[in-house]
């Protein structure tokens, strides 16, 4: 039986399924990535969950999402109609589609795609058992070990996820999107891994979606690996639009080699408890790193985003951007930690976090940290949490802009700063259009929204009564 | 240039501490270490009301519980508590009337700090209460003060003469049990400072203590008690230097603050404890808990420090903005250069409607000296059309020390506005090119740059101390900076 049912998630629930499910879980495994699970899965047994005892986890509490019962697969569920869940693209872009189901990879018969071009596209389960050289030269090797509960776990569980391998100075013709929805009929606790490897000079875009398909509870548990070699340029986007059930842990660790480029944009507009970790580690000279978050959350919904950047060599420029929009009773917690070591010198490091908080009953967490060990450096950093500016307020609504349409003109222009940074024209029209529709509260899960929203044809409009101006 | 600089900045890294000498004096000590018994023998030894000797014993208890903290950015080596002499006391002939009954080996070392208690007593205008290890030795000014009602001198004097305010003020900002030090505090605090402003009165002159670290193997666990009644004014000025020992000391004081409705108090902090040696043996582990409560409306708090001594300063001056429209303040020159480190900053605490808070830190970095600002700012819930406003600001000399920012914030309403922002950098190579070009030395052009730094903090101090707080930046920089 590969399926264990209706079981809240503890410590020792896990080490008991480890040790029933081994022979499932290794199967596929080359030699090195069984040991390193058996490494991983040793050190979990040791560092438990989270708790918000710890300092990273001190205003995020996993305990009443860790309390719910969860069903947890080893093997993927048969009989999903794929097509019809990944109705799920973008209006007039061009992309390559590749779909995971409660984290599985989506096979159509064909698990991994070899392009013209010598890319590599689909099931790291394929790839552990085709490509052992290159998994055990990058599997595992940027999320180290012993650094979280989670991680490790993921690390010893997963059996699947998403695996791209760009060779050296190709550049992907088009975006590709990766798809990951949630669809069970019962709770479900899942833990996918992807490598995503770029070659030297390689150029990729890459939509990392994750969406969820009914209202049932989830606990997804998710760690990618990002390796940039010499070089190459990474444009990554990360939309979450899930039910406000679902529990979303995003690890993701990006080591840039030199002269690499990262641009990532993380859109999170709906799920119950999210949390981002995202790691940068700047392992050669003269990389870049802009690093962008928008959350708009309402309700109960809780957002947590800790981004690190590890200024581990000099001449690397890193900007991180994060914006909230906080209505209802939510909670945000943006921890932005940079970390300049003692010969990164001529480092160029900002961060920015801003909120607006709509409600009395919402709260904001800002930890904008800096750590310096290098004098030849410009770092800053700046937080602000408030409202919608009531003189801009006054000025639109004096031109006879109602004071609805002013706040959404005003909230979507806040928002806009960090929609504005997405360079796929298609992709950026959606996402207008859909922070638009978030902010009036008629954005719902996948089944309602994302599809046919606007096309470049038919641009958003807000609703300004134009026969009073 | 850049060989110049370096020059610089190693004679800057290598400025002597002036207030290293030792004074030679019998002094009255406990045995080492820690226990029941050493806390009753200092009860005993200050005569205390048994309410004392219970909240000691309260404390001490509650310790033995607590472990010493590890999340500070700091590097700190083993404290053995056992190892440390909880007691020390000039030794006194008998109980002093007058200024002339002091021994003259103890006026001579505060005149050879500066601090000379008759000069000062008669022409600045200030009073100063002066602590030798542990103890008060001298209130000056206190007849004149007594005329308005106010009440300053020793933490002890206070308790034989004033015991129902300390009963009904002690522990009601920093409780026994708030943290590692400030429970180790409460046990064994030997002395310190008293100061009640009665309602309605504004204190014609400045307050002032001057602490002073004489024996060797001692810790000094002082514990000041500041009440502002409504309406009233008080500006408080506190100083501290200590000998050159190659052994670390243990400082570990505690400062509350209470300001009733309308009442305003400004506490001023120039710390010069020793520093230790540029290979970073001995110096003095300040471990410091100081905390105001704005209790009324309209009330005000407002800290200012200039921190450039101490092996390890660990120290938030915080405020608890409870009455509605009440100001907390926060201004912060921290310097650290050798093997100095610094993790200090400040908590804002809005509880109240209206309130505001401000905080300036500058933190100046040199040498292998690491530099920490670690601050809170929370507005609760209903707190609501609060504002802060902060900026932490780091500057970093020579390539080996470090500048760290950890700021903490946290909002709970809509109304409120919270703005935080910080720059980390070297001292601007255009700043230095325009100086020089205008003929001014590259060690003027430092000294003038970082002064210019501190200024926004340097003039919120009193003007006697301003004029000591700028001298002890130039003394960091002398044989390099003019």
């Amino acid at each position: 039986m590969a399926t264990e049912v209706k079981e809240i998630i503890t410590k020792e629930r896990m080490i008991a399924l480890f040790e029933k499910h081994r022979k499932e879980i290794f199967k596929n495994d080359p030699e090195p990535v069984s040991r390193l699970r058996q490494r991983a899965f040793d050190s979990f047994a040791e560092l438990g969950f989270p708790n918000n005892r710890m300092e990273e986890w001190r205003n995020t509490d996993l305990k009443e999402w860790l309390g719910k019962t969860y069903d947890y697969h080893f093997r993927p569920l048969p009989g999903m109609d794929a097509l019809k869940i990944f109705r799920c693209n973008i209006p007039h872009l061009d992309t390559a589609i590749i779909g995971q189901i409660n984290g599985w990879y989506v096979s159509k018969d064909v698990p991994l795609i070899r392009l013209g071009n010598g890319m590599i596209l689909g099931s790291l389960a394929q790839a552990f058992k085709e490509y052992p050289e290159i998994i055990g030269l990058h599997y595992g090797k940027y999320t180290g070990i012993g650094k979280n509960g989670l991680t490790d776990l993921n690390t010893a569980f997963a059996q699947d996820g998403i695996f791209i391998y760009v060779p050296d100075n190709v550049h992907s013709p088009k975006p590709i999107q990766l798809i990951n929805v949630i669809q069970h009929d019962e709770n479900i606790f899942l833990q996918s891994r992807n490598l995503i490897l770029l070659g030297k000079n390689a150029r990729l875009s890459l939509v990392h979606c994750d969406d969820s398909y009914n209202h049932q509870a989830s606990f997804s548990n998710i760690v990618t690996e990002v390796h940039l070699d010499e070089g190459a340029f990474l444009d990554h986007y990360k939309l979450q639009n899930l039910n406000n059930n679902s529990t979303l842990i995003s690890n993701t660790e990006f080591q840039l080699e030199k002269d690499a480029e990262l641009v990532s944009n993380f859109i999170t507009l709906n799920g119950g408890m999210l949390r981002n970790n995202t790691s940068v580690l700047f392992n050669g000279p003269h990389g870049t790193a802009n690093i962008y978050g928008l959350y708009l959350m309402d309700r109960k919904q809780h957002i947590d985003n800790h981004v690190y950047v590890d200024h581990a060599s000099p001449d690397c420029t890193s900007v991180e951007s994060f914006k909230g929009i906080m209505d209802e009773s939510s909670t945000g917690v943006f921890n932005g930690h940079v970390f300049v070591r003692k010969d990164a010198q001529k480092t160029n490091a900002t961060q920015s976090n801003r909120n607006i908080l709509l409600t009395d009953t919402a709260k904001i967490y800002s930890k904008p940290f800096l750590e310096i060990y290098a004098d030849d450096v410009k770092c800053g950093h700046g937080s602000t949490t408030g409202q919608l500016d009531t003189e801009s307020m006054f000025y639109l609504m004096q031109r006879g802009i109602g004071p609805e349409s002013a706040r959404m003109l005003l909230m979507f222009a806040f928002a806009n700063e960090i929609v504005g940074k997405i360079s796929i024209p298609e992709l950026r029209f959606r996402i207008e259009d859909m922070v638009k529709k978030r902010l009036q509260g008629e954005l719902q899960i996948c089944e309602q929204c994302v599809l046919h929203c606007s096309t470049p044809e038919h641009p958003m409009e807000f609703d300004i009564d134009m026969s009073k101006v | 240039m850049e060989s110049d600089s370096n020059k610089i900045i190693d004679s800057f890294t290598q400025g002597d501490y002036k207030f290293g000498f030792i004074t030679d004096i019998e002094t009255d000590m406990a045995p080492k270490g820690l226990n029941e018994d050493i806390i009753r023998f200092i009860s005993a030894k200050k005569n205390e009301p048994e309410f004392m000797l219970e909240f000691r014993l309260k404390a001490y208890r509650h310790w033995l519980t607590m472990k010493m903290p590890g999340w500070a950015n700091l590097k700190i080596a083993p404290i053995d508590f056992q190892d440390i002499i909880y007691y020390a006391a000039p030794k006194k002939k008998k109980q002093l009337s007058g200024l002339d009954e002091v021994d003259p080996e103890l006026l001579d070392t505060f005149n050879k700090l500066g601090i000379s208690l008759e000069e000062q007593k008669k022409l600045s205008g200030v009073a100063v209460d002066a602590v030798m290890d542990s103890v008060s030795v001298k209130t000056t000014f206190s007849d004149t003060l007594s005329k308005q009602g106010i009440i300053f001198c020793s933490f002890s004097e206070a308790v034989q003469k004033h015991p129902d305010l300390v009963k009904q003020y002690m522990g009601t900002v920093v409780p026994y049990t708030d943290n590692f030090f400030a429970t180790l505090n409460s046990a064994v605090f030997t002395d310190g400072s008293f100061c009640f402003i009665p309602k309605g009165v504004r204190c014609p002159v400045e307050l002032s203590t001057y602490f002073r670290i004489n024996a060797a193997n001692t810790g000094q666990f002082e514990r000041t008690l500041i009440i502002a009644e409504e309406g009233a004014y008080v500006s408080y000025m506190e100083g501290c230097t200590a000998p050159q020992r190659d052994k670390n000391q243990l400082h570990a004081a505690i400062v509350e603050i209470i300001a009733l409705k309308d009442a305003s108090v400004k506490y001023s902090t120039v710390q010069n404890w020793y520093p230790g040696n540029k290979k970073g043996e001995g110096g003095i582990f300040n471990f410091v808990t100081k905390r105001g409560i704005c209790k009324g409306n309209n009330s005000k708090i407002s800290w200012t420090q200039v921190e450039t001594g101490s092996a390890i300063t660990w120290k938030y001056p915080s405020c608890i903005l409870l009455g509605d429209n009440s100001v907390g303040e926060f201004y912060s020159v921290a310097v650290t250069n050798n093997m100095q480190q610094a993790d200090t900053g400040t908590k804002m605490q809005h509880l109240g409607k209206n309130t505001k808070s401000t905080i300036i830190s500058k933190g100046i970095s040199a040498g292998h000296g690491n530099n920490s600002y670690r601050g809170l700012v929370r507005i609760a819930k209903n707190a609501v059309n609060s504002r802060n406003y902060s900026q932490c600001d780091s500057l970093l000399l020579g390539n080996k020390c470090g500048a760290h920012t950890f700021p903490y914030i946290q909002v709970e309403n809509k109304s409120s506005i919270v703005e935080h922002e910080a720059t980390t950098s070297k001292i601007s190579e255009d700043q230095l090119f325009y100086c020089q070009q205008r003929g001014i030395g590259m060690e003027s052009a430092i000294g003038l740059i970082v002064n210019g730094y501190a200024k926004e903090v340097l003039k919120q101090l009193p003007m006697e101390f301003a004029v000591e707080a700028q001298k002890l930046l130039s003394i960091s920089l002398e044989g390099s900076v003019g």
